[in-house]
């Protein structure tokens, strides 16, 4: 993109830019804790690092939407960098909300460890499905740092994936709970917590969504797939 | 020098018989430039626009110093014709007939096509007579029917509150927003079609200003606007369609609400969002 004739407000389009990337990099980092802790039994060495990271996103998201509240107050942008602000500050909620997610995971771990035979499931089918989240949610923030309308298309179609990896989930537990009664608690703070991972797709797709936003200038929110695609090819 | 009002250079000749005093023009005008080119001198201004200004609706043009946004405008009361040396090409048509023949009668052109100037120009006389001479040129009224007309055309540039207890006051008197409310009561005055306005707001403080795009919003219902802006926050906030004009060229044209959220052109991009040059 060609520099604005005023350097400070590339500068600040710069700062809001930089720090979505920087917060999105703290909310990774918080979806690994709860992969982690879908894992491991070791609650003690995270729970403070879990509330840090916390408290950092959301010290974040409300700088960052300050300074776009700034950007639109004083600048008045125009086309894209307007898109741009507007992306952000719908971004930022976006990561929010995943952190918040991510720190659920984090915390209702232990509760989900209650039973043996639903160790296996935990281990393999939830982490796995929190891990396709967390890198869903990484690409989607490399498409926005590119700005890159066919990468984030292609997000938005890895989400029906999540759906159905949580639609398989649930259907296991139903089957586990219905044969024996006494995993019904862990099983349902498991439901709880493949309910929050297909939360966290549901953001990186809005991101996605949000990327395409800012290079087509298409609202491309409740779009099919297909039309996304069309969209994009368009260009 | 530009010429204060195009009104004051209208001979004898050019009146009119009173037609009657209903507000609204009753054609549709709508301007439909074509391959219009415009020379000062050996130096080309503009190069093949095609444009059409819609009825009823604010035109706005935008673009860098030079890019041949004012000399656009001022082609289309054939302003440039005051000025030898000035010639243009191609066609504009209006009422269905091509402005720049040679057999346009400029007189009654610029009454149909009103303009209105960067800095306010009032006549140094009274703000009664700013809006009875340009009247008077081209119709005989009654003294009752021009009382009503000046009422009806500052009433319309929404100011008469303002001034209707001070009309046989000097219009130089007024401040600078008032001033140019004036000339658009003036211009209204002769019931044009068509209001050209060349950066209207650029001499005034941020309050006359929104009071002016307050005005154009109303004038609109009425009249059919073309305006020049170096504001492209005034464009995008009164304007209909947006104009991009750069080296003379028309670069794009588009609804207002495309251009600025979305042009089409990387070039209109780049201005609108600042980074020029």
């Amino acid at each position: 993109m060609t520099e604005h004739t005023n350097k400070q407000f590339d500068a600040e389009m710069e700062s809001i830019r930089s720090g979505v990337l920087a917060m999105g990099g703290i909310v990774e980092r918080q979806l690994r804790r709860a992969i982690g802790a879908l894992e491991r039994d070791d609650d003690n060495a995270r729970s403070a690092a879990v509330a840090a990271d916390e408290a950092a996103i959301n010290q974040l998201q409300v700088a960052i939407d300050q300074q776009c509240a700034q950007i639109i107050a004083r600048r008045q942008p125009a086309a894209v960098d307007l898109r741009m602000v507007l992306t952000v500050s719908k971004i930022v909620n976006d990561l929010e909300r995943t952190g918040d997610e991510g720190k659920k995971i984090a915390y209702k771990a232990a509760e989900t460890r209650g039973s043996e035979r639903l160790a296996r499931m935990r281990h393999y089918d939830v982490s796995r499905a929190l891990d396709h989240a967390t890198t869903m949610l990484r690409h989607a923030l490399d498409a926005f740092a590119r700005l890159d309308a066919s990468a984030a298309a292609d997000i938005v179609a890895r989400d029906a994936e999540i759906d159905a990896a949580f639609a398989s989930i649930l259907r296991q537990l139903i089957s586990y709970m219905m044969e024996d009664p006494r995993t019904i608690t862990p099983a349902l703070e498991i439901v709880f917590v493949a309910k929050s991972i297909e939360r966290i797709g549901d953001h990186a797709k809005n991101i996605a969504e949000a990327v395409v936003q800012v290079v087509m200038g298409k609202d491309v929110r409740h779009a099919s797939l297909d039309e996304i695609r069309a969209e994009v090819a368009r260009r | 020098m530009r010429m204060p009002m195009s009104l004051i250079d209208v001979p004898i000749a050019a009146r009119q018989t009173a037609s009657p005093a209903d507000a609204s023009p009753s054609t549709a005008p709508t301007i439909a430039i074509r391959n219009l080119d415009f020379f000062y001198g050996g130096f080309q201004a503009l190069a093949h626009i095609d444009l059409d200004v819609a009825e009823r609706e604010v035109t706005a043009f935008i673009g860098p110093s030079g890019c041949g946004k004012s000399t656009l405008l001022r082609t289309l009361n054939r302003m440039y014709s005051l000025y030898p040396g000035q010639r243009a090409t191609g066609e504009i048509r209006f009422n269905g007939a091509n402005i720049l023949d040679a057999s346009t009668d400029l007189n009654l052109l610029r009454a149909k096509v009103g303009m209105v100037f960067q800095k306010p120009t009032p006549f140094p006389m009274s703000i009664y007579e700013n809006i009875a001479f340009g009247v008077r040129l081209y119709e005989r009224l009654s003294a009752r029917r021009m009382d009503e007309r000046v009422e009806w055309a500052l009433a319309k540039a929404a100011m008469w509150n303002e001034v209707k207890d001070k009309l046989h006051q000097s219009g130089m008197a007024l401040s600078g927003g008032q001033q140019q409310r004036l000339c658009i009561a003036r211009a209204i005055a002769v019931r044009p079609e068509v209001l050209l306005l060349d950066e209207p707001t650029s001499a005034l403080d941020p309050i006359s200003t929104a009071r002016i795009e307050e005005l154009i919003s109303e004038l609109k219902a009425d009249y059919t606007i073309a305006i020049v802006t170096h504001n492209m926050q005034q464009a995008a906030r009164v304007s209909d369609r947006t104009a991009y004009m750069y080296l003379g060229e028309l670069v794009e044209f588009g609804n207002t609400d495309q251009i600025f959220l979305k042009p089409a052109r990387k070039e209109t991009e780049d201005y609108i969002t600042g980074r020029f040059g």
